[in-house]
Order: C-alpha cells, then structure tokens, then sequence
C-alpha cells in the first residue's frame, strides 16, 4: 500500500499525530479545493445563532422576574441578575429537583455502563466468531431497530406494576440496558478495528472465550464504547415518556420534575426556565468537552448504516 | 502416558470446546432476552389487552372482541388526534429533511474549524424535548409571547400559537425540528462526502452548474441516506408525545384537544380519566399499523422520486464502493 492510499487515521496510527496533521493539509492543497467565502460562513454563523438562540433566551428568562417577563416580550439580551435567586428557588421548591438530579444520574450512568458492556459483548460475538444463524441473527437485529417499542408501554407497565416497579429506578434502567443501535454499532466497530490475529493469540496462550473478550476485545473496543456511551447517556437523560408513566411525581427523573415544575407552577416562568436551564447544563457542559466525538460518531454511523 | 491423564484431558478438551461452540450465544443471549421481554412480548401483549376489557386497576376483565377498536374509531377525537399527529408530522419531517441537506451542503464545503461548525449545528440535540417543549412554549405565547412581539413589531398580525390548531401545529413541529435538524444534517452531511469527488467533477466537466450537479448529482445519491432519515422520522414522528405535552401546563393537547397527538390519546385513555386499558390498546395496535404502512409507503415514494431524479446505476454502484471500505 503507497503512502497515498492510507487513510489519515493510519497515518496517525503509523506516524504520529504530526504527520497525519500534516499530510490533511497536504491533501487539502492538492486536492485543489478551494476555502469557501465568506458568504458560507456567514450563513453558517446565522444557523448556529438560531440553534443556539432558544437556550440563551431560556436563560435571560431565567435570570429576570415573571412580571419582568410578562412586561418585555422582548427580553433585553443583558441578564437582569435574579439567576441565582431563581435557581435556589427552584432546587426548594415543591418537587423534589435534588432527587431528580440524582435519579438522572443514576439512570443515565447505569444505563450506559450496562449497554455498552452488553452491546461489546454481542458485537464481539457479531464480528468475531463463528457460529450457526449469525447472519440471520445479526439482521434480526438491525431489524428490531425499526421496531417502535414505545407502543408496548401498556404491558409493559402491567409487568411493572406485577413486579412492583412502578415508581422505582429499575423499572427506567432495566428495559434500557441493552439496545439493538448498540449491538448493531459495535459489530461494525469491531468488524474492522479487531485483527484476528490478537484473538487467535490470546486463545493459543490459553485464554478461555470470555477473558478473550475481557483482555482482547474490550479494550480494542474502547474508542467506538465511549461514543456509545455518550450517546446513551444523552438519550437517557432526555428521555421522558416511559419514566413519566411509570416513576410519576413521587421519584423523578430531571424531565419529569421539568413537567411537574411546569404542572405546579405554570405562572412562574422565570422558576421553570430556570429549572429548564438546570436541567440543561450538565449536558451543555459534556458537549462542550466531547461534541465532537458526538457529531463525529453520527457521521461514522450515517456511513455505516 | 497412563491411562489415567487421558479422561482429564478429554475432559478439558470438552470444556473448551462447550465454550467456544456456546460462547457466541451467551454473549448475544442479552440482547434477544431483553428485546424479548420489553420489545416483543409487550408488542405482541398490546394485541391481546386490545381485545379484552382492561382498566388500570380492575385488571382483566375479559374477551370483548373488536368492541375496543370499534369504541375507538367511533370517537371523534382518535380522528381529530390522527389528524394532529399527520398534521405536525408533515410540519417536522419535510422542512427538516430538506434543511438538513441544504445546512449539510453548505457544511460540505472545505471549512476552517469545520468540527467546530458541526458542533455549532449540534448543539439543540443535547436539550432534552422536554426542555425545548417549555422554552418554544413561551416563546410561542399567544400573549406576550416572543415569537408574536417580533411579528407585531414589524407591523404583522398577532398568531393565536395555542388558540389556532394549525399555528400550534406549526409551533410544536417547530420544536421537533430545532432538536432534530442539526441531528439529520451531520447524517445527510457524512453521506455527501462519502460521494467520490470525480463523479461531481466528471458533472462540472460536462458544463453542469453547481445547482444542477448539485440536483441531478450528488442528491439522487443521497438516496439510501434520505430515505434511512425519512423513516427514522417517521418513526418517531407519528409518536411524538412529549413536545405536545409540554405545550401547555395540563397536558390534554388544548381546550378543544386542537394539538392533541395520538399518543397523548392512548395516554389519557389508559391513565387518564378513563384508566381504560383496552381502548388505549387498541390504539397502540392501530398506531402500529399505521407506522408499518407509512415506513413501507415512505420507502416506496422515496425510492422512485429520488430514483426519476437521474440516478444512473453505474453512479451508484460505484457510490456503494465508495461506502463499503
């Protein structure tokens, strides 16, 4: 293989990152396209400021008054100062928002904990073994994703309330620990990024199948298991449907306190914005340190799928 | 060698094979379990409470039939929900596919800090719906509402956004849209660059302007990505419950149910008022129907609009090249 057919990836792997910077720029230039004017970018910053535009108005609502509110439709885009005042408001009001955050938590991490270990699991299985009905099995899989499984939530509620789940955590996180997206993505990880040879290694040194997977696949598996993971936490922080049936007000999660701060306080909108930006930071704050894994993990996605 | 060593090693040599040959189940036995249990069973399950008479707290009730169906259908609002939910679907999913590939065609260009750019279309996809629900609900306030103040201001009639079935529509698809566009946009936009540069030039040779390459090229094949768009939102379009319920501090979908979906229907009938699981049943399972008939109804037109746009089969065959490294 020349030099000019590896990808950028291998030349980073090969030789460093300096070099893959390198040969980006080399390619940008003798691939002879061209920067894009200004006009592109102008257009782009007017996208991103009206993506971006809903939030900052949720958090200048959040840092005024309600009768300031009612009064200027139109909010001076300078904060008027009762942010704090607004935000330990909401964290002492009537529902329970310390619960909701911690329940949050507890769902969204478990959550990606248990479906990226289950997910590397089946997707080493996928990729990497042999076994009878694979092919089938594999697009069983692809096909459950087009399955909408949010229409069984009458039955499944009937379980829940039989096992006595409903108003508990596990009734969130167990239907969730493992996604059909997640078997699906790291098969076609592993497909290309596990070398046989590494496996068959660790099983002539006497591995037996699982601490193969454990010391082999796992971590061969890493980079595609944190995009996973990300994607899976994102979900399930901002799912509300399911945990709005079957928690209800008595333990929430940060959605369904939103909906029970809404519910209660209707009249107090600069308390709901700032419940609305509370609920929002933590997620703000992932993306500001791995968006681009995110946006990154779309695209490989998009191209896989 | 003794007699004795022979069965200690057959013996391992059985263990090791039971692992290899049963290892690969375990480890995809998860998955199917789960999707058993909380995908298909209750899928299948739904079926059977939409024949029985079923409350919330009765229970069982037994066998009535179609009677829920029937009770159903006879009721005005499932069609006026029907109605909402095909109303607002159309509202999200056509504008943002088609913003989608115009944000993703810009986004194709050879930006500085592209990633950055990327992100910067991103960034509503991390607010959670319930979240953008509360902040376009009071933006779309009928009155003092932000979205009405900008349209009085330049001299436009004020909207009723919760009054008006259409404008809360248009209100609420908004909401799904600025979620979703940027979303479908790095997908459209990931699918465009997988299009091998020469085919475009080969275009631009031929004297084709970069509108019409862009038309007749590059979006015929962004075939199979468009219609993979089309019908994840369709999928999730047709049930989308929680922008609309968060469109007012009750819930029901408005005084007169005017942006009311059908899954805030099957909601309200199984733990609303009337704690009526039969009904709200049988309106998962007509839902259902209705999801599997527009996937294959989406299929079907998308493969032929996109297919009489000009695609040439040795263009996408070598678009499928150019993908399956």
């Amino acid at each position: 293989m020349s030099a000019s057919e590896m990808s950028i990836g291998m030349i980073e792997q090969v030789a460093g990152k300096g070099a893959a910077r390198a040969a980006r720029r080399r390619r940008g230039m003798d691939g002879g396209v061209r920067r894009p004017g200004w006009v592109t970018y102008a257009l782009l910053a007017v996208i991103v400021l009206v993506s971006a535009f809903p939030l900052y108005y949720a958090f200048l609502l959040s840092s005024s008054t309600s009768s300031s509110i009612a009064q200027n439709p139109i909010p001076s885009p300078i904060p008027e100062g009762h942010f704090i005042e607004n935000i330990t408001r909401v964290l002492t009001a009537d529902i329970n928002f310390w619960r909701a955050v911690l329940n949050s938590v507890i769902v969204a991490v478990l959550t990606s904990v248990s479906v990226v270990f289950f997910s590397t699991l089946a997707g080493y299985a996928f990729a990497k073994l042999r076994f009878r009905g694979q092919r089938g099995l594999l697009a069983f899989v692809v096909g459950t994703m087009a399955v909408p499984t949010q229409l069984g939530i009458i039955p499944l509620f009937i379980v829940m309330a039989k096992l006595g789940w409903v108003g508990n955590l596990a009734a969130v996180i167990v239907p969730a620990m493992v996604t059909a997206f997640g078997v699906f993505w790291m098969t076609q990880y592993l497909a290309e990024a596990l070398p046989y040879e590494l496996i068959e290694a660790a099983r002539v040194d006497g591995c037996s199948m699982i601490r193969t997977f454990w010391n082999v696949a796992l971590p061969a598996a890493r980079p595609a298991a944190a995009m996973l993971a990300l994607f899976t936490f994102v979900a399930s922080w901002t799912n509300f449907f399911w945990p709005f049936v079957v928690l209800g007000s008595t333990n929430p999660t940060l959605p369904v306190a939103l909906q029970l701060l809404q519910a209660t306080y209707f009249k107090d909108m600069a308390l709901i914005m700032a419940g609305v930006v509370l609920a929002t930071i933590p997620l703000l704050a992932l993306f500001a340190l791995a968006g681009r894994h995110l946006a990154s993990g779309i695209m490989a996605g998009a191209v896989k799928g | 060698m003794t007699v004795a060593s022979k069965p200690a090693l057959s013996r391992s040599a059985f263990w090791s094979r039971l692992d290899v040959k049963s290892a690969p189940y375990l480890y995809i036995a998860p998955f199917f379990l789960l999707f058993a249990l909380v995908g298909l069973f209750p899928l299948l399950y739904t079926a059977f409470v939409s024949v029985h008479k079923w409350g919330l707290i009765t229970g069982n009730g037994g066998f009535v039939g179609l009677k829920n169906y029937s009770d159903v259908l006879g009721q005005p609002r499932f069609w006026q929900a029907m109605g909402n939910t095909f109303s607002i679907f159309v509202l999200s999913s056509v504008p943002q596919v088609i913003a989608a590939v115009f944000i993703a065609a810009v986004l194709d260009a050879n930006l500085r800090a592209k990633t950055l750019w990327r992100m910067g279309v991103l960034v509503p996809y991390v607010v959670a719906p319930v979240a953008v629900g509360l902040i376009f609900n009071q933006m779309f306030a009928d009155q003092s509402g932000f979205v009405n103040a900008v349209l009085t201001s330049v001299g436009l009639p004020a909207i009723g956004w919760h009054a008006n079935s259409l404008a809360s529509h248009f209100a609420i698809a908004t909401m799904v849209n600025f979620r979703w566009t940027g979303y479908n946009t790095l997908i459209v936009l990931a699918a465009m660059q997988a299009i091998p540069r020469d085919i475009i030039e080969a275009a631009v040779v031929d004297g084709a302007s970069r509108v019409r390459t862009f038309f007749s090229v590059t979006v015929p094949m962004l075939r199979p990505t468009l219609i993979f768009v089309i019908i994840t939102s369709t999928i999730g379009g047709l049930q989308v419950f929680d922008e609309p319920r968060m469109f007012d501090q009750i819930g029901l979908g408005g005084n007169d149910r005017q942006w009311m979906t059908i899954t805030m229907f099957m909601y309200e009938l199984g733990w609303g008022n009337q704690r009526n699981f039969g009904r709200a049943a049988a309106v998962a399972w007509i839902l259902f129907l209705v999801i599997v008939a527009f996937a294959v109804i989406n299929f079907w037109l998308t493969s032929r609009i996109a297919s009489s746009g000009g695609a040439k089969p040795a263009a996408s065959r070598s678009r499928r090249k150019g993908v399956s490294r």
